[in-house]
């Protein structure tokens, strides 16, 4: 009897352990493949948002081998399962490039899991895509930024509430870590400069996954009632805004009285939300999935019938993901071949066409150029495009806004070849790349 | 019988003249109507159409001014996004959401047009900007309404937002108005207003009455008078000042205790299925929040099956959560907890486990998004006692839901045979067994009361927070902090010190950040644990020593 228990707890951890542990598909082991690698979580916290991404890999990889692959090679992507685990996103990444030999990695989401990959890619010289938008101030050879940053993003949405909705008190209001925190300074660093007074802004902190939020909404209720129009500028992280948006619906704060203006929120993020309360805040992003266009259509028909699901909506991070992807195969055919240096070297001033019109042009550092549109919330959960940049915004590694940032340019094109090159001294600012 | 044949006659005759009268009003009204539709009104549905925002402005207030009783409705479909116009001849209608698409009214004649699918629609789009526009608009317009309460909603609508016409028209209208609550808060707005005037007599006046009011429009106009440059309405302004922010400071408090109290049932409600499986089994169940998680899930099933009643299908989800958890809980304690009595490293080892399991099962299941579980409409928006304090619904629900989980609770473990054999078990387990209780059946239907209460929790929680399966590992941590403080193996325990923490967190949150407060709260209880560790109640006697 004790031993037949013994071995039924014995099945219960492999199980478990089975559950958890990568998810390696190491599919037909030819040696005619090129390979991709798919470094995004499937399990932990970030599931909830990666998961998606690695789906949205899976097509594009399947969309390009049936155009006949790449220089007359299949494409094979190798998909790991870093679990929300930001240590082991370094792990997977050398396991991705030393073991498995991958040309392309397309991954991460939080920035921290981008920081912790970062060292290890750099060492063994790989090649990464990362598709959100994201604090700025880094620069690297080995990683292409496909998401938005600060000035595609954050400074379009204050100056859009700045200049059309005459907000004149500002919340800031974030999660507790790296991305909101600079960001955060960022912004009001700029709206100091553009004459706000010390006292018009509040910044606040909320741990991961904050639920209570009945004291922060009723204190931002009380910031916004002195006559100044309000505006709350959200960095919250995905989970927490259901129960923030929530709080803020039952203390009647309406849209038109105190604007939210989210940059974590996106259609994925509305999809597990009851919208109703949320009808006119607004996010920030460079693609919404209701943007009309030809190219938009076209890739939500071939998502959903990807997917197998007629409801299942696209966002932002995905637009990044297909144009990283399709710049990533122009630039092989380009150089002819997989290497990582002649890659990079032909990744830049590629073009590919947004989805939300313009072209995205990869730039010597490594960022790409964006439209920036606001977006309201509507009931179905959808946004409704209410202003936009007039041509496309290039992005910008390092922000005009802080000091120490505002004289460091990156350029990875001779003969600077430097992430954080100063121009006032005219030089690159030691080894950390 | 003629008796009878006369009265038939009668009726006939009745609803013939009925019939009549009724053709020949409705005759008259759609004359009336076409009469109506005049320049400016058939030019301002054509602007709606335009893709500025600004001109869509300049339509709503082109309709306004026509004085057309349709108004009003084209104006709220607006801005509940259900205006149209048909792609194909530029109509504009009223629709209603029906399976494949929207059945039409036309804004014009009136008339039913049949349902059309979305994509032959285009949304009149509307912006923030509109929206105040729109409420402001359709706050005029509802001022004459019969119902007393759209129109004290359209008062306070009013509210930072008239100008010197506005407030004629509710000078005007205050002569007409009975309702009480009304007629204050039109007073209330005239005085803020009077306040601007500029005239010493007015605004002392308006000061005066004002003295009392907690509206943040006045303490706003205040502030700048206090300012002022003639001294007796700057002294008079300084006094009132002061005593609504005394007023506030006091509304403040009781709101804080309140929002303390809220979070303190969520603790409790989290934390007492914990309390019977912890505290009085002695078992580390760490998939304890994974139970919650699953009663969350199950409110979701049920409205997926009924999404016409949601706020029954919350109520039914209350029972099916306590079913679904509680057989899931007594399937744990049957195949692995049941082994390993008396071993609590393995056990934890084990019940952690099982949490991973239960956690990867509901994201093959359900995938890995946020699943949206629906608010009833009774359960949204917000109880207002005065402007300074409103106490949301949701939170007020779940105070009330919490203290008759514990006090059911509470019950079944004091009075029934069950809750008789739970103490003895846990109090001496052979001595009990050597008395005639099947320790064994006993445990299990402990462990599954445990776990059902978690799966009720869970549907309260599904109203606060995501559903999804991460949902399990934010309260576990919680529960055990409020057990442990609470003493382990006492309901009144986990009530007591459940509430306390939710209070002093409440408390600290304005001056310390979110943060920060709740690692001090963490900080004094590990503290409180080093001076005290039995916790805030121990238990006594012989089975506290063992």
């Amino acid at each position: 009897m004790k031993i037949n228990f013994k071995k039924m707890l014995a099945t219960t951890l492999i199980l478990s352990a089975s559950f958890l542990s990568t998810q390696a598909f190491a599919a037909s082991h030819s040696k005619e493949t090129i390979k991709v690698g798919v470094l995004h979580s499937l399990s932990g916290t970030m599931a909830i948002s990666e998961t998606t991404l690695k789906d949205t890999m899976l097509m594009l990889i399947e969309q390009q081998n049936k155009k006949g692959g790449l220089l007359g090679k299949q494409l094979e992507a190798v998909v790991v399962d870093p679990a929300s685990d930001w240590p082991l996103f370094a792990e997977k990444t050398r396991e991705l490039i030393s073991k498995e030999k991958v040309d392309a990695i397309f991954g991460c989401w939080t920035s921290v899991s981008r920081k912790s990959v970062l060292p290890v890619i750099e060492e063994l010289n790989g090649l990464m895509f990362y598709p959100v938008q994201y604090e700025g101030e880094e620069s690297s050879k080995n990683i292409f930024y496909t998401g938005a940053a600060p000035n595609q993003q954050a400074i379009p949405a204050v100056n859009y509430l700045m200049d059309e909705i005459k907000v004149k008190r500002w919340v800031l209001a974030g999660t507790d870590y790296v991305y909101p925190r600079t960001t955060n300074k960022i912004l009001k660093a700029y709206l100091i400069s553009k004459g706000v007074a010390e006292a018009d802004i509040m910044i606040n902190y909320t741990p991961f996954g904050h639920s209570d939020w009945q004291s922060i909404v009723s204190d931002i209720k009380k910031f916004g009632a002195t006559g100044k129009k309000t505006a709350v500028v959200s960095t919250i992280n995905g989970d927490a805004n259901v129960p923030f948006y929530k709080e803020l619906g039952n203390q009647g704060i309406s849209s038109e009285d105190i604007p939210v203006v989210a940059f974590s929120v996106g259609e994925e993020e509305l999809s597990g939300l009851d919208t109703k309360p949320l009808v006119g805040h607004l996010a920030a992003w460079n693609y919404f999935m209701s943007v009309e266009s030809k190219e938009n259509e076209e890739f939500i028909k071939t998502w959903q019938a990807f997917i197998k699901d007629k409801k299942r909506v696209t966002n932002d991070p995905m637009e990044a993901h297909v144009i990283g992807f399709k710049m990533w195969v122009k630039a092989v055919e380009k150089a002819g071949t997989t290497d990582t240096d002649k890659v990079i070297d032909a990744m830049i001033g590629i073009e590919v066409p947004n989805m939300t019109g313009g072209t995205a042009k990869m730039l010597k550092n490594h960022h790409l150029t964006k439209p920036v549109l606001i977006g309201e919330i509507q009931e179905d959960g959808q946004f409704d495009v209410v202003w936009q940049t007039d041509g496309e915004v290039a992005g910008d590694a390092w922000s005009d806004h802080l000091e120490g940032s505002k004289d460091l340019i990156s350029d990875w094109t001779a003969p600077i070849k430097c992430g954080n090159y100063n121009t006032k001294e005219k030089k690159c600012l030691a080894t950390a790349k | 019988m003629s008796f009878f044949s006369l009265k038939n006659k009668i009726t006939l005759v009745l609803i013939f003249s009925l019939s009549l009268l009724f053709t020949s009003s409705s005759f008259a009204e759609s004359t009336n109507l076409q009469h109506k539709n005049s320049e400016p009104f058939i030019q301002a549905l054509e602007l709606l159409q335009s893709k500025s925002y600004n001109k869509k402005g300049k339509a709503i207030e082109q309709l306004v001014a026509t004085k057309d009783e349709r108004v009003q409705s084209i104006l709220e479909a607006m801005l509940k996004a259900r205006l149209f116009y048909t792609k194909e001849d530029k109509t504009v209608v009223i629709g209603k959401k029906v399976d494949d698409g929207f059945a039409l009214t036309s804004v014009l004649e009136q008339k039913y047009l049949g349902s059309l699918s979305k994509s032959k629609l285009k949304k009149v789009k509307v912006n923030n900007k509109l929206r105040g526009i729109l409420r402001a608009s359709i706050a005029t317009l509802s001022l004459s309404s019969p119902d007393a309460k759209k129109r004290l909603a359209a008062v306070k609508q009013m509210f930072g937002k008239t100008n010197k016409a506005g407030i004629t028209a509710l000078q005007a209208h205050l002569k007409m108005e009975k309702d009480s609550a009304v007629r204050s808060e039109i007073e209330t707005l005239i005085n803020i207003n009077d306040l601007d005037s500029g005239d010493k007599e007015t605004q002392l006046a308006a000061i005066k009455t004002l003295f009392n009011s907690l509206n943040p429009e006045t303490r706003n106009k205040l502030e700048i008078l206090k300012d002022n440059a003639d001294a007796d309405i700057a002294s008079a302004s300084q006094v009132a000042l002061k005593n609504i922010n005394n007023k506030l400071g006091f509304y403040d408090k009781v709101n804080t205790a309140f929002f303390g109290l809220s979070l303190g049932s969520v603790l409790v409600l989290a934390a007492i299925g914990l309390a019977i499986t912890f505290g009085v089994m002695g078992v580390i169940n760490m998939a304890h929040g994974e139970l919650i998680m699953l009663g969350a899930y199950t409110t979701y099933v049920i409205q997926q099956i009924m999404p016409n009643h949601i706020g029954l299908a919350l109520v039914l989800a209350v029972p099916a959560a306590f079913i679904v958890s509680g057989s899931v809980g007594i399937l744990i304690e049957r195949l692995v907890i049941r082994h390993l009595y008396g071993r609590p490293l393995e056990t934890l080892l084990a019940t952690f486990g099982i949490s991973l399991i239960l956690q990867q099962a509901v994201r093959s299941v359900f995938s890995p998004l946020n699943r949206a579980v629906e608010t009833p409409v009774w359960m949204a928006g917000s109880l207002e006692i005065n402007p300074a304090l409103s106490l949301t619904y949701n939170r007020l629900y779940i105070i009330f839901f919490c203290l008759a989980v514990f006090t059911i609770l509470y019950l079944i473990i004091k009075k029934t045979s069950l809750g008789l054999s739970v103490q003895a078990v846990s109090q001496n387990r052979s001595m009990a067994r050597a008395m005639g209780i099947r320790a064994s059946r006993v445990d299990a239907l402990t462990f599954g009361l445990g776990s059902g209460i978690a799966g009720v929790a869970g549907v309260a929680l599904s109203q606060l927070t995501n559903v999804g399966p991460n949902l399990g590992q934010a309260y576990i941590i919680d529960s055990f902090m409020v057990v442990v403080f609470g003493g382990v193996g006492n309901l009144w325990g986990t009530l007591i010190s459940g509430f306390t923490l939710g209070i002093a967190n409440k408390f600290m949150e304005p001056w310390a950040g979110a943060v920060l407060a709740k690692i001090l709260v963490l900080v004094f209880i590990i503290l409180f644990i080093q001076k005290r560790p039995r916790g805030l109640f121990p238990q006594k006697g012989r089975a506290a020593e063992s």
